[in-house]
């Protein structure tokens, strides 16, 4: 044990010196914000043009590539720390915008006051309130997330510096049993959305015969809608790295495996870096830090398939073979990976493990609620005014997740119902939002956890296609082994997609249903079980709206393109033309400044022409069955 | 293929052949990088790599074929991904698609016939927050609108003349 500490404190000096230049800065610090999030909305130009006007003005400045902060909805995210400051965060800052930025608050050293989103800390800082205090942050608890924006990901160091690889020292004091008695304490649930006890899966391998034994971390984030995973191995991948360490020392495995998706190359590269760093260090190979515990982990790239984010098809993946799952048991806690006993966690239950082995179980407890312990990461998304990466404590309620973190529905339209757990789960209404946010509420609403994806709908959006959109994923995504799901799942969607055109018939409900049923039933893995989770819910909750498509051909939220048409008040239209050249198709005529017309037979209900048609007119309205509906004149100025 | 290029490619199969062990758990890395290299699984690839793996050719197509990563076609110059996740969804990709199809006229999975694109969608690249996304030759666009998806695709065929 002590060869193993006098390793690490050479380490830990040496990031205490790095970590010294960014928190007792001489020269400014930049941080930008440039997770894949980040990116698309332009941060590395921003980043260009900063260092471009700074070496220009030979102004010396510490630029840090950061992961996502969270309210992506406001990137591009840059922070700057004055010299022994706090980090300001300003947002957005577009690419546009930079050189503006660059004057103001880096050569001037002043404040932008329009793009203030407040001081990174718990306090006031010269008059800027703290980000705690913003409505998007203040229900936050940043356990798993407390690196993320805060540290160069590639940077060794700064993981260090923040307290990283203590809890797996920690661990190899302790001794396997004792870390798995104390994972068992901190109530620790599977993240990836069944919401297994996670020591119990240990203690079957622990348990199981084998000489080689394998630690899987699933990184497989195939839910559409879901990017909690992504945020954490591209803002942090060392938390999940130290969690395999520490996984894999209590359940004995020798080889440990990512599993992460192709279309996260920025994960992916990340990890590769931070992999490397884990081997040039010691922590990771034959016998690490002399503690007789030998360990390596590489990284398997998914080409693909959301099924594999099943473990036994996971594991087929990995040996080289079609993801399709078998049947369990045996479990792979028994019999996994080429036959041996395997864990498989999910990213963010890993990262869990340095927090719960480093502050104790007792720390933990205090977050969450009774059965659903700790925070969880979600990515609140869809039709919600903020977006991004939080992280709360279960048990929080829903109405509190979409309205005061994520500040209501955009645009002030009426919320309608809240997606949990991708295509898995279920979509929960308005009227339930009270519900807690934890493993067995969603479960009663008819829906699950899941690894952690919100999204929310509002009154725009068509519960039916909705169900729609889900199942044509499933029915995609289903592997084709056994028939219940390969099959089922296609008659599901062909009923929803008949209802959705207009064609349905009241009896078309039931055998939607008892299809639901029997795929739920007889399906062989979870991708079968849960695909008509979307239906449904939906069918449960909003019945009306699928009554609604099929006696009155109407949809009530003017999306299902073959019961809507949409057409040009002559009273309102003044012929201004927008409408015309935005419309992909050529279907509007009519001359300037005359009331235009729109070709039905040429019209693909688009909606572009609505979206154009300036305010002040809103001369395009829809139609579908019995309901019209109009768009509300905005005078110019008022909004 | 004439013979320089035949004798290149196996040269660069060699290349990566020399990384992986001939396990059958080396295929999908395999097949990755192949395609990294070629922009598809070509026959006479999956023909190489069933001789280097001692397995048949149509057990590397079964495999290949299963995951939706993998092309057997040369892909265009320039590759169109539209999102497909649940947040693009509600925020409209399905739109985007229409457009691109009509500027382009060709439908997901195919490339026009110039070989200048390949529009494709694609599993939820994870940028749900800023929705709808698309990816053009592996640069992430947010927010993207109709305007946006068609003066990217202009300026892209320029590039393309230009050259």
């Amino acid at each position: 044990m002590s060869v193993a500490s006098d390793t690490m404190n050479i380490l830990y000096e040496r990031a205490e010196q790095e970590w010294q230049k960014i928190e007792n800065n001489e020269v400014p610090v930049v941080y930008i914000g440039s997770a894949t999030c980040g990116r698309a909305a332009g941060a590395l130009e921003v980043e260009d043009v900063l260092k471009r006007i700074l070496s220009a003005n030979g102004k010396g400045v510490i630029f840090l590539e950061v992961g996502c902060m969270g309210p992506c909805v406001f990137e591009p995210i840059v922070m700057v720390q004055e010299p022994k400051g706090i980090p300001i965060c300003y947002a957005p800052v577009k690419p546009e915008e930079a050189e503006q930025f660059a004057k103001k608050v880096l050569l001037e050293g002043g404040v932008w006051k329009e793009k203030l989103l407040g001081a990174f800390s718990t306090e006031s800082y010269k008059d800027i309130p703290p980000i705690t205090a913003h409505p998007m942050m203040s229900k936050q608890v940043r356990n798993i997330l407390r690196n993320c924006g805060l540290i160069d990901p590639e940077n060794f160091y700064h993981y260090l510096a923040r307290g990283g690889y203590r809890a797996f020292l920690k661990a190899l004091g302790m001794g396997s049993e004792a870390v798995l008695e104390e994972v068992k304490k901190s109530g620790l649930r599977g993240r990836g959305g069944a919401g297994f006890p996670t020591w119990r899966k240990w203690q079957f391998c622990r348990e199981a015969p084998g000489d080689v034994k394998y630690l899987i971390c699933n990184a497989d984030e195939g839910d559409p809608g879901a990017f909690m995973n992504r945020s954490v191995l591209e803002g942090d991948p060392h938390s999940v790295l130290e969690g395999m360490l520490i996984a894999g020392y209590a359940i004995g495995a020798r080889y440990g495996y990512v599993y992460c998706r192709a279309e996260y190359p920025l994960a992916i590269k990340r990890l590769e870096v931070a992999i490397k760093q884990m081997y040039d260090n010691g922590l990771l190979g034959e016998n690490i830090l002399s503690s007789g515990f030998s360990f390596d982990i590489s990284i398997k790239k998914g080409a693909g398939a959301f099924v594999c984010g099943e473990e036994t098809a996971l594991i087929g993946s990995i040996e080289g073979y079609r993801g399709m799952p078998r049947p369990r048991p045996p479990f792979p806690a028994i019999s996994g990976l080429w036959g041996k006993p395997t864990v498989i966690q999910n990213v963010e239950t890993l990262a869990n493990l340095p927090l719960i082995i480093g502050n104790g179980a007792d720390w933990y407890l205090q977050f969450g609620s009774e059965k659903s312990r700790g925070t969880k990461t979600f990515s609140l998304a869809g039709k919600v005014k903020r977006t991004g990466l939080i992280e709360v404590p279960l048990g929080i309620t829903l109405r509190e997740v979409i309205f005061d973190i994520g500040g209501g529905v955009l645009n002030d339209k009426q919320a309608k119902a809240v997606q949990t757990g991708g295509p898995s789960g279920g979509c929960i209404p308005l009227s339930m939002f009270d519900l807690p946010v934890d493993y067995e509420s969603l479960t009663s609403a008819g829906s699950i956890m899941g690894s952690g994806g919100m999204v929310l709908m509002d009154e725009d959006t068509c519960m039916v296609d909705v169900a729609k959109f889900f199942l044509t994923f499933t029915q995609a995504e289903s592997c084709g082994k056994c028939t219940p799901c390969r099959v089922g799942t296609m008659a599901m969607l062909a009923i929803l997609e008949k209802i959705c055109e207009g064609r349905g018939e009241m009896e078309d409900l039931r055998s939607l249903e008892t299809l639901a049923y029997t795929v739920k039933n007889g399906s062989l893995c979870g991708l079968g079980q849960t695909a008509p989770n979307p239906v449904l819910t939906t069918l449960k909750y909003f019945r009306e709206e699928y009554e609604e498509h099929i006696k009155n051909k109407e949809c009530r939220a003017f999306v299902c393109g073959q019961l809507i048409s949409y057409h040009i008040d002559p009273e309102r239209c003044v012929g201004c033309t927008m409408c015309a050249k935005n419309c992909p198709v050529n279907a509007i005529s009519g001359e300037r400044k005359h009331p235009h017309q729109i070709d039905q037979e040429k019209c693909i209900k688009c909606g572009q022409c609505l979206k154009v048609c300036p305010p002040v007119y809103s001369a395009v309205y829809r139609k579908s069955g019995s309901r019209v509906r109009y768009e509300p004149i905005k005078e110019k100025g008022k909004k | 293929m004439n013979p320089m290029e035949e004798f290149l490619f196996s040269d660069r199969l060699r290349e990566v052949f020399n990384k992986y062990p001939p396990h059958r758990s080396s295929l999908i890395p395999i097949l990755q990088e192949v395609q990294d290299f070629l922009g598809y699984i070509s026959e006479q690839a999956v023909n190489q790599i069933a001789d280097y793996l001692g397995v048949s050719p149509s057990e590397i197509y079964g495999v290949a074929s299963f995951y939706t990563q993998f092309k057997f076609n040369p892909p265009g110059k320039h590759i169109i991904q539209v999102c497909q996740g649940t947040a693009c969804h509600v925020r409209g990709s399905k739109m985007l698609v229409d457009v691109i199809k009509e500027e382009l006229g060709i439908e997901p999975g195919q490339t026009t016939p110039d070989g200048e694109f390949t529009l494709e969608r694609v599993a939820c690249i994870g940028c749900c927050a800023l929705a709808p996304a698309v990816v053009i030759d592996g640069k992430v666009y947010a927010q993207v609108t109709p305007a946006k998806i068609r003066e990217l695709i202009t300026t892209k065929k320029e590039v393309s003349s230009e050259v």
